[in-house]
């Protein structure tokens, strides 16, 4: 009784000068589910979601995404010309021009950035206009959700508050969020699956088993690993008897036991 | 007035009007020295335009059209920087006009008027064509509007918000192309883009929105045209340095004055 996917990936390769950057990449995302992509520097997560996005090709592979879908994006930087002269306002309607004054009101509070609506976008702080981001991709209501490091230069309480909205708007929206991230440690206590990527998905599943699979420990040292073990465990109520975590063909290690 | 006067003034006007709202699009998607290769490039259009036998419109407006092409089918491609590739084409073009035309030895080029303009020299088909085309030029800019100030922000985010990024991209590298050819002829090569520039540079601090900045690049280049064209009648200056001296005493000007951008 799986819903179908908004977005699926089947063995993307892609090569870049000469730099194999995705290889036989697989992921799917479907409705009200949080997928993360975690890896180190290098990893191809940011390409991956371009992919995903629609707006790389994959030289092989396959990209299935659900026809029509709004899709709401963050990107992991935004750097507004500063000879643009730019309102938030505006900004806001570029991405959603039937949405209201009071919802561009309510989307901007949700995201603790209520204050900035007057504003120029040039003269917003990072965190600032990482909110302002967030609240203009949500206000396309969209079927997917697509954050790529949605909480860079946002304060650390700001990120758990940013973590909080997006859980809440996949639960209650049923939207697809697919999102890369650095922050391990709130990564895994909000989503439903993590991709673990290196090039290749390492390995892929509930967070609590990629937490302790070899490839894991390997890309992220097991002194992370083991502090993150302490958080999993408060959110494994959510992975329920659907235990469907990305399929089989992109390879485990031994020691990997996380299949349902 | 005399009539002559009346013509660069009718003519000058027009070419405030287009300029102010494509400067602002050169200014913020740093375009400047676009304009400067195609410009360059023009005179070999000039001269190419000699050679067989067209009009000289037409070949500025012809090559002008191919460079921006090119330019726009090169930056996909991303194994030199944007202004190498300008600077190649750009002093390239330059060159080759200048060797092609003295290789040329009964062309009757005024090269002089070319590289500073003639706008005392416009009759009032060349006006009427300026308003005409600049309408035109406006419109398809108007379409492409929307779209354009998304891709300003990022492209990525305006693909994933359904605008057509590639259309409105070379489609304003073409309309640009296509501004700078008709500019050509009032300021001359050497100072096209500066008509375009300067407007929008000076317009930047009191807007707080893109339409305005536009509407006020527009005031700072027809108010450039009136001052530069009456300085140069009062003066006996050429018109065409004489309209950027005049936009460039506008944009110092307003530097005193507080902004609210």
């Amino acid at each position: 009784m799986t819903a179908p996917a908004l977005v699926s990936i089947e063995g993307a390769s892609l090569v870049r000068g000469g730099q194999t950057v995705l290889s036989g990449v697989s992921l799917a995302v479907r409705p009200g589910r949080i997928v993360t992509i975690v890896g180190p520097n290098g990893a191809g997560k940011s390409t991956l979601v371009k992919v995903a996005l629609g707006l790389l090709a994959p030289d092989s592979g396959k990209v299935t995404r659900a026809e029509g879908m709004v899709v709401g994006y963050v990107p992991q930087s935004l750097n507004v010309e500063p000879t643009l002269p730019l309102s938030v306002r505006r900004f806001l309607s570029m991405a959603a021009p039937r949405a209201s004054r009071p919802e561009q009101e309510a989307a901007l509070e949700r995201v603790g950035a209520g204050h900035v609506l007057g504003r120029q976008v040039v003269q917003l702080s990072g965190g600032e206009l990482q909110r302002v981001m967030l609240a203009r991709a949500v206000l396309r209501r969209p079927r997917l959700l697509v954050l790529d490091e949605p909480v860079g230069g946002v304060d650390m309480a700001g990120q758990a508050e940013i973590y909080d909205l997006i859980a809440d708007f996949a639960r209650t929206q049923g939207t697809g969020v697919l999102m890369v991230s650095h922050d391990l440690h709130v990564v895994m206590a909000a989503t439903d699956e993590v991709v673990c990527l290196n090039r290749h998905v390492c390995c892929a599943g509930h967070p609590e088993a990629v937490s302790r699979h070899p490839e894991y420990l390997a890309l992220f040292g097991a002194r992370v690993a083991n502090s993150l073990a302490v958080y999993t465990h408060v959110h494994d109520h959510q992975h329920l008897a659907d235990g469907s975590v990305g399929g089989t063909e992109h390879g485990h290690g031994p020691g990997c036991s996380h299949h349902g | 007035m005399d009539e002559f006067l009346a013509r660069a003034l009718a003519g000058g006007l027009a070419l405030a009007v287009v300029a102010g709202p494509f400067g602002c699009f050169v200014v913020w998607r740093r375009m400047a020295y676009f304009g400067d290769t195609l410009a360059h490039a023009a005179l070999l259009g000039v001269v190419l335009g000699a050679l067989l036998d067209l009009d000289f419109g037409i070949g500025i407006a012809a090559l002008s059209l191919t460079l921006a092409l090119a330019v726009g089918l090169m930056q996909r491609r991303r194994d030199l920087a944007s202004d190498t590739v300008l600077g190649i084409l750009s002093h390239g073009a330059l060159a080759l006009g200048l060797v092609v035309l003295s290789l040329m030895q009964d062309a009757r080029i005024n090269v002089m008027g070319w590289l500073l303009g003639d706008i005392l020299s416009l009759d009032w088909f060349d006006v009427a064509v300026m308003w005409g085309g600049g309408a035109v030029l406006l419109a398809a800019l108007a379409v492409l509007w929307r779209s354009l100030v998304a891709i300003t922000i990022d492209e990525d985010l305006a693909a994933v918000e359904g605008h057509a990024v590639e259309r409105a991209r070379l489609g304003l590298m073409v309309l640009v192309a296509l501004v700078v050819a008709a500019a050509m002829k009032v300021v001359g090569i050497l100072l096209v883009t500066a008509l375009l520039v300067v407007p929008a540079a000076t317009a930047r601090r009191f807007a707080r929105t893109p339409e305005q900045m536009a509407a006020l690049a527009v005031l700072v280049g027809a108010a450039a045209v009136v001052l530069g064209l009456g300085a140069s009648w009062r003066f006996d200056t050429p018109s065409g340095p004489s309209v950027v001296v005049a936009a460039l005493g506008v944009f110092l000007a307003s530097r005193a004055v507080p902004g609210r951008g």
